[in-house]
């Protein structure tokens, strides 16, 4: 699969957008004249060697990159099952994988001489990237954030505000990720003409899903490299956490043509499928189009969409990228989904183990590691995208667990 | 030829313009939403807008929101709004046009909500965030059912892409006077003008503009530049304040009488002939403080 240009024929997306049933641009008339002026200047940059070299420089010598694959030799070990890589992401400059694609909008924006920045956040990491590039290069920059998002990952607010932008609290519906969505292109379809709307996932109208997923690949052309170096072969299993799915889709993308390797996106189960407390798209979701696209969306007999739970707020989302759609359909990605509890498990997990707090958000794929290691081959490996770091959770984390059981987990006692 | 087209034939023979107003569905509940249709009839509106609520109205500013979370609470499903416009079909012939967002409609079926629109008596969609490039049988299938597809047009679009859209179009066309959400501005644009010029170079189709329309004089300026107002935020603002108050049919029915005297101004002080009579419940005094 080659990555598309928008205007070969038979390669997804198409030349609108659309990954099969998925994607398209299901936006108000005042946006369609900029998004199509921002896929011909993405592309034009997209094939500019000055534009990549660019961002190379920026993501070496300001992110970090290339992050480490690091094998994760006592979680494996007591696991006694497939060796398990982390992809680090987590240690990238800001936190988490967000930046690479923040980085990569921020110079597209200036190229397209936009002087004000607007992002949407749930988790505050994407939030904080966009906030990170803006100070970087002296833009104004404004982030929408769900009011309940702002409580419980104050620290990222902080960081923002700290970083010299406005940092927005959204007080409608569900206070989440998809109201400050709503906000954001309230304020795009308002200043389309000075601003950028830097959208953090492989979500929304054309060309976000494709532009993001191709700012963040690099996370799987890495690792690739990297495992081929260190094991010689390619990995079995990849893993990685989906809420809108651009870590995932990053990993995922240089592998899909590599038949050998299973794929495995994990949603947030919240507090039980039954419940109807979670962001399990694939779960209990059906067609549907929401904020740009046309995708999965968990949405009630009328078309409301409905309310969504996860422990932890950049999975919580009421609809998925429309390439993760499309791969599913076409089985070349498998779904699952990781509860509250077994995140927060896996998150403990990982700190005693590795030494490694994890994102709540990349503690779905840790906790999925768990589940399918143990019973496979200790020659299998299974490489997990650890998407970003947990400093953000520590309070949120502390909290939940203190309830449950002051010392440690529940079933995470039968694994230490 | 629908209701919105003999309409507007109706206002071009006697060198009208038109008044378009719209209100949230449901906003406070539906009985409200059908006796204010029929009050807006007697008050001379050409065509009711009716905003079907939706959880995610991202085109739409804080006071179409709320009205949308209001009509939500009072259970202004798709299929309850199609029930009252049947209900008020059954008394008057107001060309009434659904505002919605096109995932109330898929999660119907297309062909399927455009079935039970037309049986209803609705005349014409105006899908927000439903462009050319993703109308597919949109088109085709609403002309066969005898409804217009109303689109807009952005102060963004350039002109090439006017020229398709009106192609597609039927009805009307919305010129979408600045660029944002719905909501009242302080004035209007200053280029509509030439805005309503780029479109009617392209189209003979009727232009209304709309989005930020807040008093009946910037009403009067707005037709002056096409063939109708619209009128939004304003009036649903006014029955945000209103709430359940006994009085709110009287009360937004004195303020659309403004609105209607703003746009068609003399004519209808004249009383023209093939005008509606007063309605015998609607207090006389139309002025709107």
């Amino acid at each position: 699969m080659s990555v598309a240009t928008g205007a070969d024929p038979g390669i997804v997306p198409d030349a609108g957008g659309h990954f099969g049933l998925y994607g398209g641009r299901y936006v108000p008339e005042t946006l369609m004249h900029p998004l199509l002026e921002l896929e011909e200047q993405y592309f034009r940059a997209q094939r500019d060697p000055e534009f990549q070299r660019e961002l190379n420089f920026y993501l070496e010598d300001f992110c970090g990159r290339p992050t480490p694959l690091y094998l994760a030799q006592r979680l494996t070990r007591r696991l006694r099952g497939a060796r398990i890589y982390l992809k680090r992401e987590d240690l990238l400059h800001t936190g988490a994988h967000k930046i690479n694609n923040a980085l990569g909008q921020v110079l597209l924006a200036r190229r397209m001489n936009k002087s004000r920045i607007i992002a949407e956040t749930g988790a505050g990491q994407h939030g904080v990237a966009t906030a990170t590039v803006a100070a970087m290069f002296g833009l104004e920059c404004v982030i929408y954030m769900g009011a309940v998002d702002c409580q419980r990952q104050a620290l990222n607010v902080d960081r923002m505000r700290m970083l010299g932008a406005e940092v927005a609290p959204v007080t409608a519906g569900q206070q989440t990720l998809k109201e400050a969505i709503n906000e954001a292109m309230r304020d795009w379809v308002t200043h389309v003409r000075t601003t950028h709307y830097i959208l953090g996932t492989v979500y929304g109208a054309h060309p976000y899903p494709l532009m993001v997923r191709n700012f963040q690949r690099i996370i799987g052309d890495e690792a690739r490299r990297q495992i081929l170096e260190k094991e010689g072969r390619l990995p079995d299993v990849l893993v990685a956490c989906v809420g809108g799915g651009s870590n995932a889709m990053g990993l995922f993308f240089p592998f899909l043509e590599d038949a050998s390797v299973r794929m495995v996106g994990v949603e947030a189960g919240g507090e039980g499928i039954q419940t109807g407390k979670h962001a399990a798209r694939f779960q209990g979701g059906s067609l549907g189009v929401l904020q740009g696209a046309r995708s999965y969306l968990l949405q009630d007999e009328n078309g409301q969409v409905e309310l969504t739970h996860s422990v932890s707020a950049g999975l919580d989302y009421a609809a998925v990228g429309p390439e993760h759609a499309w791969l599913r359909d076409r089985k070349r990605v498998d779904y699952t989904f990781a509860s509250d509890q077994e995140a927060l498990d896996a998150f403990l997990l990982l700190a005693r183990l590795e030494g490694i707090i994890p994102a709540l958000e990349s503690a779905h794929a840790i906790a999925e590691a768990v589940k399918i290691a143990p019973s496979m081959d200790p020659q299998r490996i299974v490489l997990v995208n650890l998407s970003g770091r947990g400093d953000k959770d520590v309070d949120q984390a502390a909290k939940l667990l203190g309830k449950r059981n002051p010392d440690a987990a529940s079933s995470l006692a039968s694994l230490l | 030829m629908n209701r919105i087209e003999r309409r507007f034939e109706q206002l071009r023979a006697r060198g009208q313009k038109g008044m378009i107003i719209y209100i949230g569905a449901g906003d406070p509940d539906l009985e409200t939403t059908r006796r204010l249709a029929l009050a807006f009839d007697q008050a001379g509106v050409d065509v009711l807008e009716l905003g079907v609520p939706f959880s995610d109205p991202l085109a739409d500013g804080v006071v179409n929101q709320l009205a949308a979370q209001r009509g939500l609470s009072a259970g202004a499903t798709p299929r309850k709004v199609l029930e009252a416009v049947q209900s008020i079909r059954a008394r008057s012939e107001i060309p009434i046009v659904l505002y919605l967002y096109s995932n109330l409609i898929f999660r119907r079926g297309l062909h399927e909500f455009i079935q039970d629109a037309a049986a209803a008596g609705v005349d014409g969609f105006l899908v927000l965030d439903l462009p050319p490039e993703e109308a597919g049988d949109y088109g085709p299938w609403m002309r066969q059912a005898g409804l217009c597809p109303i689109s807009l047009v952005a102060p963004t679009t350039p002109e090439t892409r006017v020229a398709r859209i009106v192609q597609d179009a039927g009805g009307f066309i919305y010129c979408v006077s600045r660029e944002g959400v719905t909501g009242m501005q302080d004035r209007l644009a200053a280029n509509l003008a030439d805005q309503v010029a780029r479109i009617r170079r392209h189209t003979a189709l009727p232009i209304a503009v709309g989005f930020g329309i807040s008093n009946p004089d910037q009403a009067r300026a707005a037709a002056a530049e096409a063939d109708a107002a619209v009128v939004g935020s304003a009036i649903v603002s006014h029955i945000a304040r209103l709430g359940g108050r006994p009085d709110l049919v009287d009360q937004v029915a004195g303020q659309v009488r403004a609105f209607v005297h703003g746009v068609k101004g003399s004519t209808l002080e004249a009383g023209s002939p093939s005008l509606p009579p007063p309605h015998p419940l609607a207090p006389q005094n139309r002025a709107e403080p």
